[in-house]
């Protein structure tokens, strides 16, 4: 330990030297993906001029942004029920993912009986299974949420499964060597460790969610952004249609970037990375 | 008394039997407040040893007695360190030591009144160890040597009258190892619970234990006992005596001969 202590005070000043380069890339990691974002755009922008390709086969940004802000009433009303459809649907998935994945990961007998279903159920194309929706709960939201929780409900369940299912055999001897009971072993072992797992599935869960919701909307809804972009493609309003599709794309790194702050601030310690390095013990 | 009593204890391995025979026959005891050491060639079942005392595994023929009562499932007097020190990263040292505060009787249900004194227990003990200042880290702020100092003090702070040590030195470099064999003396003597160390270094077997038992391949059974003569505490030089590192060197025999059986 002492030692340690020494290694730290000689390498301080290195580190200080070092700072300013450092410092730097942060901020070119901070600004190269917007720099690429709107580079990527002026470069659209410049071949749709320059091949004077027609509007309603590929719109140059600068059309689709006008006609998303000519429009930005009904875009942000529809944006809202698509993100409210979204969020109803990730929630519910949320909670029956996390139930299930810890019946699932803590008992083989669940596991066996369920897991075939489950595999069974999840390789049914969602699509296809929006019309059945549509004939018990008529057009409109409910199928939207219901394909918004189809579609992330399976990876919180497997990743939360895994999760618990691989808690270390030794591990589980320890407690068990103490008197623990099975729920025991989960509460502090198995749930605690599944957390990474299941932060890490919430960033894939949301953004299928996501996506479920929109296709729905496409199908069978008469609101939502999904809905817009298909009525605007039916008019030829291409810019608008891609105006829409640019708002889901926002929302949908909006969306992630919240689930990874999310797993970031709940579960620091299983991604310990170089900053955390610092605070090393001297 | 004895306070481990193993009396012909047989394990296999799946139900069948083309199951793999990890123990048979073993007979052995060990007397309350004594230091034993396990050694044996690799393979030989000393972990399914382990198992066996500590009721994680039903004996496939005969009895174990554990203070004076049949093991029939977990016992809860037990604690245990393993070669990884297996804790939770998600967890502080001082809550990691605390963990089975919160499961055992009846700590569990002193713990929230008494939660202050319980600190401070842990705290001594991480102090014994020499983990003073290390309390508020996480598992992987420490090095390897420290773990499983930490994972020691986990397996000691509920006052176990039996402690099951297996090769939880067995990862680590020779000098930290030794460093790690005098905290366990100090912890020892300090409190003196019974302690089943299995270990394949025979130096340390010899350090530590006041009885070395040796095992036989597999299936595995006790073949020779060694009692250590050496006064406590003892010191590293002890194990460069003479009678030292004579029985290690007859330990050695004994291993080779049962290898040879093998």
């Amino acid at each position: 330990m002492e030692t340690g202590g020494a290694a730290a005070t000689e390498t301080r000043p290195r580190r200080a030297r070092r700072r300013k380069p450092l410092m730097r890339r942060k901020m070119q990691r901070r600004v190269l993906p917007w720099l690429v974002i709107v580079l990527l755009f002026v470069l659209w922008e410049l071949v749709v001029g320059a091949f004077a390709i027609e509007q309603f086969v590929l719109p140059a940004p600068s059309a689709i942004f006008a006609s998303g802000w000519q429009w930005r009433g009904p875009i942000l009303d529809n944006s809202w029920q698509t993100f409210m459809t979204t969020a109803v649907g990730f929630a519910i998935a949320v909670v029956f993912g996390l139930l299930s994945g810890v019946a699932i990961g803590s008992s083989t007998l669940v596991y066996d009986g369920f897991y075939p279903a489950l595999i069974g159920f999840n390789t049914i194309p969602k699509v296809a299974v929006i019309p059945i929706l549509v004939i018990w709960f008529g057009v409109g939201t409910v199928p939207a949420i219901i394909t918004a929780f189809l579609l992330s409900f399976f990876p919180i369940l497997v990743n939360v499964a895994t999760g618990i299912a691989t808690v270390e055999p030794e591990l589980r001897d320890v407690l068990r060597a103490l008197g623990a009971s099975r729920w025991q072993v989960i509460q502090k072992v198995g749930l605690p460790r599944a957390m990474p797992y299941f932060f890490a599935s919430l960033k894939v869960a949301i953004t299928v969610a996501f996506v479920g919701s929109i296709v729905a909307e496409t199908v069978a809804s008469n609101k939502g952004i999904g809905n817009l972009m298909l009525v605007a493609s039916s008019r030829f309003e291409v810019p608008l249609a891609f105006a829409g599709l640019l708002v889901t794309s926002v929302m949908g790194i909006g969306m992630y970037l919240v689930a990874e702050l999310v797993e970031r601030r709940m579960t620091g310690w299983a991604t310990r990375g170089t900053d955390t390095a610092v605070g090393f013990p001297g | 008394m004895k306070f481990v009593d193993l009396e012909r204890v047989s394990l296999r391995y799946g139900e069948d039997e083309d199951g793999t025979l990890a123990l048979e026959g073993t007979t052995l005891g060990v007397q309350s407040g004594e230091f034993v050491a396990v050694v044996g060639p690799s393979g030989c079942g000393k972990s399914t040893l382990m198992k066996v005392v500590t009721g994680l595994w039903p004996p496939t023929a005969g009895t174990v007695v554990v203070s004076g009562q049949e093991v029939s499932g977990p016992l809860s007097i037990v604690g245990m360190a393993f070669q990884n020190p297996t804790l939770l990263p998600w967890r502080t040292t001082l809550a990691n030591v605390m963990l089975p505060l919160e499961i055992v009787e009846p700590h569990c249900r002193n713990l929230r009144r008494e939660r202050a004194r319980y600190e401070a227990k842990a705290r001594d003990l991480l102090a014994l160890v020499g983990l003073k200042g290390f309390e508020d880290h996480y598992p992987w702020q420490l090095s390897g040597g420290m773990q499983q100092r930490a994972s020691l003090c986990r397996a000691l702070i509920h006052d176990p009258s039996l402690l099951m040590l297996d090769e939880p030195f067995a990862a680590l470099d020779m000098f930290t190892r030794e460093e790690l064999w005098l905290a366990m003396q100090d912890l020892w003597l300090a409190r003196h619970p019974t302690v089943i160390l299995v270990t394949h270094d025979l130096r340390e077997a010899v350090f530590l234990a006041d009885r070395v038992l040796v095992m036989s391949a597999r299936p595995g059974r006790i073949i020779a006992e060694r009692t250590v003569q050496l006064a406590r505490p003892r010191t590293l030089d002890m194990t460069y005596q003479p009678t030292s590192v004579a029985l290690v060197h007859d330990l050695r025999e004994r291993i080779s001969v049962a290898r040879a059986q093998a």
